[in-house]
């Protein structure tokens, strides 16, 4: 297991460098001098200079990318160009709603998908399971900010359960909850279906294994199979699975946050782009890649806490 | 033939028809405004009603159907186009420094989702519909080239591909002449799936503004611009709605049949 895990982690670091190369690349490319934008059309070129010397834009590209990524390291992401604040402290606030919001949304996610994969799988091929699966295919189809948009218009406006949108904050945890309630069960939605078909078919593939029919023949019942014995050997499709959600969910909720007024990533991101702030776009992109990078390795390590044969393979 | 199946052919042909007419005609001109004749509900010279700058919503949705098919079509392009060799040429040096690199720059594209490429992109270029192609493009090429060298890899194990290995034949050309048409369902199959899955894309980079730009008619945006009148014209807000989830179900739909149809071992399963 050790050198399993020595050997996930430098392919870790490899990415996450090769990651951050990509995306200081990109950026660099883009035309116009973040100086002058910051200052304006009426600054003086001697200002310009001097600002440009401060943001360390006249540095050479290869030490310039050094200073970011030595930046990162220790949490400092850079001055914001328009905001005029750390970028880490920007980014601190909104990962306050973002983070949150694709948990609660996993959360729910699993709590659709589980019991309705278990339900089709044990009632394959009969009335409960055709439900199931038509759900599931309408859930996939649905836009999850169209199916937003229909959560506001009918617990919203029409039965005012919930508010339509803005976060009050986290000093009323329970009005935090409230407010993030309708974008997670939008953004849970499309996704628990894709799980519980996931689930289903993994349920079914392992159903059919002899230790299966083991169980059922020293007297255990179908529910009690499934349960111990399908569930554990079914779980390295759905945590595949599970782990690549996480990632869409925190970039999902980019465009669920529009329809919803949250003050989060995905908000600061497009306002970031309209006001050319690029080292917030640079820094948010990084730590949303960071975040898809760090998932897969811990679904990695958690295919191998499951099934050990997984520690052999290289 | 499974009711499933044929709903899927009927609502894709549906899409398709929709997008193709829309080429030469649409019932209204969707770039025309209409201040006069806004938020109307469904009329008989308005099937589906009007938006709030009197444009006809039913002729929008065609034009519309166009911009998220071909946005849709050419990303599934660009991802076969260059997904498909790579996933071929890491099978046939499987275990190499090629097949590493190759799959190991899979990995890096996969930790980039399509939202995040698009941000990306139109940080440097500005938001156009093309940065829409291109983000939903580059995440398919991954998508293309994992199902084409897991398809290779089994192949490149049977008798007759080692056959022609013998004969002298290439490793391009036994991929070209052997291992290709032999992966083609598979490859037809996951066509359809991003096909899909980029219709639903394009939707959402165009509601937040990333892809097609105004007048470009596009389902994403229609969503967007119904949004601040939900409450005053639902019906803006529903149609475009509902003509995503019903291409994206028919396209669903009609992959899962063409799997079953050109797998005769998945037609007995349920």
């Amino acid at each position: 297991m050790q050198r399993y895990l020595v050997r996930r982690l430098i392919s870790l670091g490899l990415s996450l460098l090769v990651a951050s190369l990509v995306i200081f690349a990109v950026i660099e490319v883009v035309p116009g001098d973040p100086a002058s934008y910051m200052l304006g059309l009426n600054a003086s070129p001697d200002t310009v200079a001097a600002l440009r010397d401060r943001l360390g834009l006249n540095e050479a590209v290869p030490l310039r990318y050094l200073h970011w990524v030595a930046g990162m390291v220790q949490g400092d992401f850079g001055q914001s160009y328009t905001y005029k604040v750390p970028v880490a402290d920007l980014v601190a606030q909104r990962l306050a709603v973002s983070l949150p919001l694709a948990l609660y949304a996993l959360l729910l996610a699993v709590l659709i998908a589980f019991p309705a994969g278990l339900l089709a799988a044990a009632r394959r091929g009969r009335a409960a399971d055709a439900a199931v699966m038509g759900a599931t295919q309408v859930g996939i189809a649905l836009p999850n900010f169209w199916f937003a948009m229909l959560l506001v218009l009918t617990f919203a406006l029409h039965w005012q359960l919930f508010p339509a949108g803005g976060f009050p904050g986290w000093s009323d945890p329970l009005a935090g909850v409230r407010a993030l309630t309708l974008p997670a069960v939008a953004l849970a939605l499309p996704q628990a279906a894709i799980l519980a078909r996931v689930l289903r078919s993994a349920l079914i593939e392992t159903l059919g294994q002899d230790y299966i029919r083991t169980a059922r023949a020293k007297g255990l019942t179908g529910g009690q199979t499934i349960l111990r014995h399908a569930l554990r050997n079914a779980m390295i499709p759905v945590l595949t699975i599970l782990g690549m959600q996480f990632s869409f969910l925190l970039a999902g909720a980019i465009i669920i946050e529009n329809v919803f007024y949250l003050p989060g990533l995905g908000r600061l991101t497009f306002q970031a782009i309209t006001q050319r702030d690029l080292i917030v776009v640079e820094s948010v992109v990084m730590i949303l890649v960071f975040a898809v990078i760090l998932v897969t390795f811990l679904v990695d390590l958690a295919y191998a806490a499951i099934d050990p044969r997984l520690r052999m393979r290289p | 033939m499974k009711v499933s199946f044929a709903l899927g052919i009927a609502l894709s042909l549906a899409a398709l028809a929709a997008g193709f007419v829309s080429l030469f005609w649409t019932p209204y001109d969707v770039t025309a405004l209409a201040i006069a004749d806004k938020l109307q509900p469904s009329s008989p010279a308005h099937w589906l009603g009007t938006d709030h700058f009197g444009r006809d919503i039913a002729s929008m949705l065609m034009a519309g159907a166009q911009t998220s098919l071909a946005v849709a079509l050419v990303a599934v392009g660009i991802g076969m186009g260059l997904g498909v060799p790579l996933g071929l040429l890491a099978a046939a040096n499987r275990g190499s420094l090629i097949d590493e690199i190759v799959m190991r720059g899979n990995d890096l594209i996969f930790a980039f989702p399509s939202l995040v490429i698009a941000i990306l992109i139109t940080a440097v270029f500005g938001p156009s519909a093309v940065n829409a192609i291109l983000a939903i493009g580059i995440f398919n090429i991954p998508v293309f080239a994992r199902v084409t060298r897991g398809g290779a890899l089994s192949l490149w194990t049977l008798d007759y591909i080692r056959a022609a290995e013998v004969a002298g034949k290439g490793r391009v050309r036994i991929s070209a002449e052997h291992v290709l048409p032999n992966i083609l369902n598979l490859l037809i199959v996951q066509g359809t799936i991003q096909f899909s899955l980029g219709i639903l894309a394009e939707a959402g980079l165009s509601y937040v503004g990333l892809g097609a730009q105004p007048p470009t008619p596009s389902w994403g945006r229609m969503l967007a611009e119904a949004q601040t009148m939900v409450t005053l014209a639902p019906h803006v807000a529903l149609f475009p709605g509902l003509a995503i989830v019903l291409t994206v179900l028919g396209l669903n739909l009609l992959g899962d049949g063409l799997r079953d149809h050109l797998d005769p071992r998945l037609r007995r399963e349920a």
